[in-house]
């Protein structure tokens, strides 16, 4: 037995052996792993790994590393992480500024993707607030009151995300005369426990959604339906319908952008390249997010079936 | 009203002085607003730039600091270095295996320890140091991990707890020694531990990931700042509180200092220094969840993940799966300090002589070639895992749809009847007349010292600007340690002499303490929606464990005989327990009250997550900010509150003790 077991493994050190020669490919770069950061959401993991994946084919060296969204910049700038694949415009803005600015840190560009965020509600508010989804419709007292809850009543209570993400929430509602308290969830998970609690009851709620996401997925609802975003509504008191205030207008369309490490471009210029030629749009994300939270494929699996269907695309990313 | 206090003050001076401070508060609080704007909200003009200056000093230990030869940041990746070294070695032998090369590209050359060697490795242990039953549990709590398929998450995590928790306990253990020997250390050290246990870790950990690296080292490094603390303080209140007659035997029979210290001091005060050890376990374990988000990957990362998207299952599995490791190191680690070293067996040949070592070593060669022809042998196979499935998501719907009208109606009995109104009323106070108070308690309990103490650390909360949401987190985390040890002192004095009843509170309490309270916050927030009750229950159900823990370790620690010599002379059991256990058992209580309170601050960087308004708060919206300064100031602002009701606290007891006629006679 002890002699199977040798030569099995005397086989696997071949095959290694095997595997490290296919890296060759790029010797002249450096073969030091390119370390990419792993968020806690699905649609991130799945992004990275594409990207991982498509650079190992390329022979790179590549090491995943579990890091916070916002404590990563400390470790981008410093060098010892690499890429971050999602950096929301809506969420990520002042922490990448501030990166950026070191000198350390590069935005390397869009992914293509775009943050959609608004209100959202449930279908089933529908029948209590008929005229939705138009904002106008949530200015009516019974609309509003539906919304309520014991704390907040009269009003309407709005669950907005996290004070950190921003989202002029609170002066919206003051702009645009809404008679609805802003109540911000602490985090992410936190919002959408909320959003399952209620859509089990069939209970009433209005809260802050993203996309891409599952939740747009899974929960039947809609967008509040807000005067479409200009530049000119954040900046410029007079737009609007409130001539007065700013805000009185439905959020941004944010980019994703793709970060990294300021010295990539050095180390690994084709691996640079690559990341910065990586783009996907939302539907394709929001399908294979789909894929992993609700239909219970794993993320490398939705990883590879991405990549033999669209060879072609990510062929070009690394220029083959 | 008025006319009652002055007779009063008349009729009994020690009084008087309370009456008028407080009469002179109300008079602020309620007339002041017109005449003295100022007192009620501090002037923007006069604040002081704190949060700019320490981020300039961050800036600058960062960029700049050089101790000549080498910089400030060299000389932390130093040491980030040594201690990467021993973790490596950890991660190699129980996840990785050891590899050669980096990344994607490195190859194994020796698997990782198959989970079977793991386990048996660790059973042999706990047959070794505490026998059958011990040696049971070791392998349940890990047979658990590897049931559940979180066994490669779960050596991810022990590989860290591994190096975190002797460094701790050596670490905390030697300050702890140091501050017994010399009261000026002593003096020195305990603002400092203040600060590292109540300071958010949110607060300092973009710096310690500049100057440590991004990376499980980092996360070792905030794990032993925020761990360590305990050890240092139950060290030294253990060796204090050693009998006199044993100092004068081994004074008697010639020791040396050191002879002194770890022949007479360690071993006559092991219970104690183990509750140490079992806190610095435990404070570990709690890192996880943060250590997670800087790299360290493991148990915290998979709970994350799972809550985010709703899954309470998986999230609960891999929270248990850190609650199974901190009981087996924890009941490992407190019977290797119980057992009697007797002489080892000098007869026979090296496996004679070391059955259990030699039994490891065998198990894990020979499960380590087995594993070679045998996958399942290396890693657990995947078809034999359990999982529970959707099955607590569901029993949490269930929960919500049939009772959440009930429940929402207690959640808004309570907080429109007890929170709101406590909120709004310390939100109503006049910054200066707090502080004022607040002096004047540490004047009278602790003399001018105490009085400046507290004073000024009020002052500087209100003068960074903090204050609001300083008496939010009053609030919040007053209400949590006033119910915490309604629950914990009861809990404590029952569980304290029922010896079956403790070994089951102690597994809630380590569960409690260990398990990541995100596993129950998500629920919760179905429940009670976001907002301060759902903080609450966060901060009551992890604030209750020291409450608990501190009154039993008090109460078992009552010399028998008082005991015996109460009953003789026919005291009831009830005067037992008040006039003698509890008034001896004082001391250990009110360091639980100060654990408690100190708990419960350390909480506040979780309550942040479901959306109180507190200094909590401020710390993360700092840390998304990228802002080190404005994170340290609300940092630092958490610690003076505790350092103020830590002080009081500690004046109280001792006036207490002293008008009581118990003196410091065992200090």
């Amino acid at each position: 037995m002890s002699k199977t077991t040798t030569s099995m493994f005397l086989g696997g050190l071949a095959v290694s052996a095997f595997a490290l020669g296919a890296g060759m490919a790029v010797a002249q770069e450096s073969s030091d792993p390119i370390k990419l950061t792993l968020h806690d959401w699905t649609g991130q993991l799945i992004t990275t790994e594409l990207m991982g994946e498509v650079l190992k084919q390329a022979g790179y060296n590549i090491e995943y590393v579990q890091a916070d969204y916002l404590a990563q910049f400390a470790g981008l700038e410093t060098g010892d992480l690499h890429v971050a694949m999602e950096m929301w415009e809506t969420t990520g803005r002042d922490a990448m500024d501030a990166a950026t600015a070191t000198g350390k840190v590069e935005n390397i560009g869009p992914t293509g993707m775009k943050a959609k965020e608004e209100w959202w509600y449930p279908t089933y508010m529908k029948e209590k607030c008929p005229g939705l989804p138009n904002w106008e419709a949530l200015k009516d007292a019974a609309c509003a009151e539906a919304f309520s809850t014991a704390e907040t009543a009269p009003k309407g209570r709005y669950l907005g995300g996290p004070v950190t993400w921003g989202g002029f929430d609170d002066e919206r509602v003051e702009a645009l005369d809404l008679p609805f308290e802003v109540i911000h969830a602490g985090t992410d998970a936190a919002l959408f426990a909320e959003l399952e609690s209620a859509y089990q009851r069939q209970a009433p709620i209005l809260l802050w959604i993203y996309a891409p996401h599952w939740a747009p997925a899974k929960y039947e609802g809609e967008w509040v339906e807000f005067p479409e975003y200009t530049a000119e509504c954040y900046n410029d008191p007079a737009w609007g319908s409130n001539p007065d205030m700013a805000y009185d207008c439905g959020k941004p369309f944010g980019e994703i952008w793709k970060v990294g490490w300021a010295g990539m471009k050095d180390k690994w210029p084709g691996a640079y390249e690559a990341v910065k030629a990586f783009t996907i749009d939302n539907d394709e994300m929001g399908a294979m997010i789909t894929d992993v939270d609700l239909n219970g494929k794993t993320v490398s699996e939705v990883v590879a079936g991405w990549m033999t269907a669209n060879e072609g695309r990510w062929k070009g990313w690394i220029g083959q | 009203m008025q006319a009652s206090a002055i007779r009063n003050g008349i009729a009994l001076p020690r009084w008087s002085g309370w009456a008028i401070a407080l009469f002179c508060f109300v008079l602020l609080w309620k007339f002041g607003a017109e005449q003295l704007p100022w007192a009620f909200e501090y002037p923007r003009k006069a604040m002081i730039p704190a949060a700019r200056w320490i981020g300039d000093f961050t800036k600058w230990l960062l960029n700049e600091a050089t101790f000549g030869l080498f910089t400030f940041q060299e000389f932390t990746r130093f040491i980030a270095a040594v201690i990467d070294f021993p973790y490596r070695i950890a991660l190699s032998l129980l996840s990785t295996g050891f590899l050669q090369g980096e990344g994607s590209a490195a190859v194994q050359i020796t698997p990782p320890l198959s989970w079977i060697a793991v386990i048996v490795t660790f059973t042999l242990l706990g047959l070794h140091a505490g026998g059958m039953r011990l040696a049971a549990l070791v392998a349940a709590c890990l047979g658990f991990v590897a049931l559940f398929g979180q066994w490669q998450s779960a050596m991810v995590t022990l590989a860290s707890i591994l190096v975190a928790v002797p460094l701790g306990v050596a670490g905390g253990a030697a300050l702890g020694v140091l501050a017994w020997r010399s009261p000026a250390f002593e003096r020195a050290i305990r603002p400092v531990l203040d600060l590292m246990q109540t300071i958010p870790v949110f607060a300092y950990l973009v710096p310690i990931l500049f100057l440590f690296g991004f990376g499980p080292t980092a996360a070792v490094v905030a794990t032993l700042i925020y761990a360590m603390p305990p050890m240092t303080r139950v060290t030294q209140l253990a060796l204090s509180r050693v009998p006199g007659e044993l100092t004068d035997l081994g004074r008697m029979v010639g020791c040396s200092r050191r002879q002194m210290l770890w022949r007479v001091m360690v071993p006559a005060s092991m219970p104690s220094l183990m509750v140490g050890v079992n806190q610095v376990i435990m404070l570990s374990l709690n890192m996880v969840i943060i250590a997670s988000m800087i790299g360290a990957g493991g148990l915290g990362f998979d709970v994350l993940a799972a809550l985010r998207r709703l899954d309470f299952g998986a999230g609960l599995e891999a929270g248990l799966a850190i609650v199974a490791l901190a009981v087996a190191l924890d009941r490992l680690s407190q019977a290797f300090a119980a057992r009697r070293t007797g002489a080892a067996p000098t007869a026979g040949n090296p496996v004679q002589r070391h059955p259990y070592l030699a039994g490891a070593l065998a198990t894990i060669v020979i499960a380590g070639l087995a594993g070679l022809a045998v996958p399942a042998v290396q890693t657990y196979p995947e078809a034999l895992e359990l999982s529970t499935g959707t099955f607590w998501s569901e029993v949490v719907a269930w929960i919500n749809v049939n009772f959440f009208d009930a429940i929402e109606a207690v959640k808004n009995a309570v907080l429109l009847n007890l929170l709101i109104p406590f909120k709004r009323f310390l939100l109503d106070l006049p910054w200066l007349g707090v502080a004022g108070l607040l002096a004047f308690a540490g004047w009278r309990l602790g003399g001018w010292q105490l009085a400046v103490l507290a004073g000024v650390l009020a002052f500087l909360i209100a003068a960074t600007g903090q204050w609001e949401k300083a008496m939010i987190t009053v609030y919040l985390c007053g209400i949590s340690v006033l119910f915490a040890m309604l629950i914990g002192v009861p809990v404590g004095i029952l569980a304290a002499e029922r010896e079956r009843l403790w070994t089951v509170v102690r597994v809630v309490i380590d569960t409690l303490q260990t398990l990541p309270s995100f596993v129950y916050l998500m629920p919760a927030v179905m429940l009670f929606r976001v907002g301060d009750f759902t903080a609450m229950v966060a901060v009551v159900a992890y604030a209750v464990a020291p409450a608990i823990r501190y009154t039993v370790l008090g109460l078992q620690h009552v010399d028998p005989k008082l005991i015996e010599a109460g009953r003789a002379m026919g005291c009831t059991p009830n005067q037992i327990l008040l006039r003698i256990k509890l008034k001896l058992a004082l001391p250990e209580i009110m360091l639980g009250l100060n654990q408690t309170v100190m708990f419960a601050l350390s909480m506040l960087v979780i309550t942040a997550l479901v959306g109180t308004r507190d200094l909590g708060q401020e710390v993360y919206i700092a840390l998304t900010k990228a802002d080190p300064g404005r994170g340290l100031v609300a940092g630092l602002a958490v610690a003076f509150i505790a350092i103020i009701t830590d002080r009081l606290n500690q004046a109280g007891a001792r006036a207490a003790r002293a008008r009581l006629g118990l003196g410091d006679a065992q200090a």
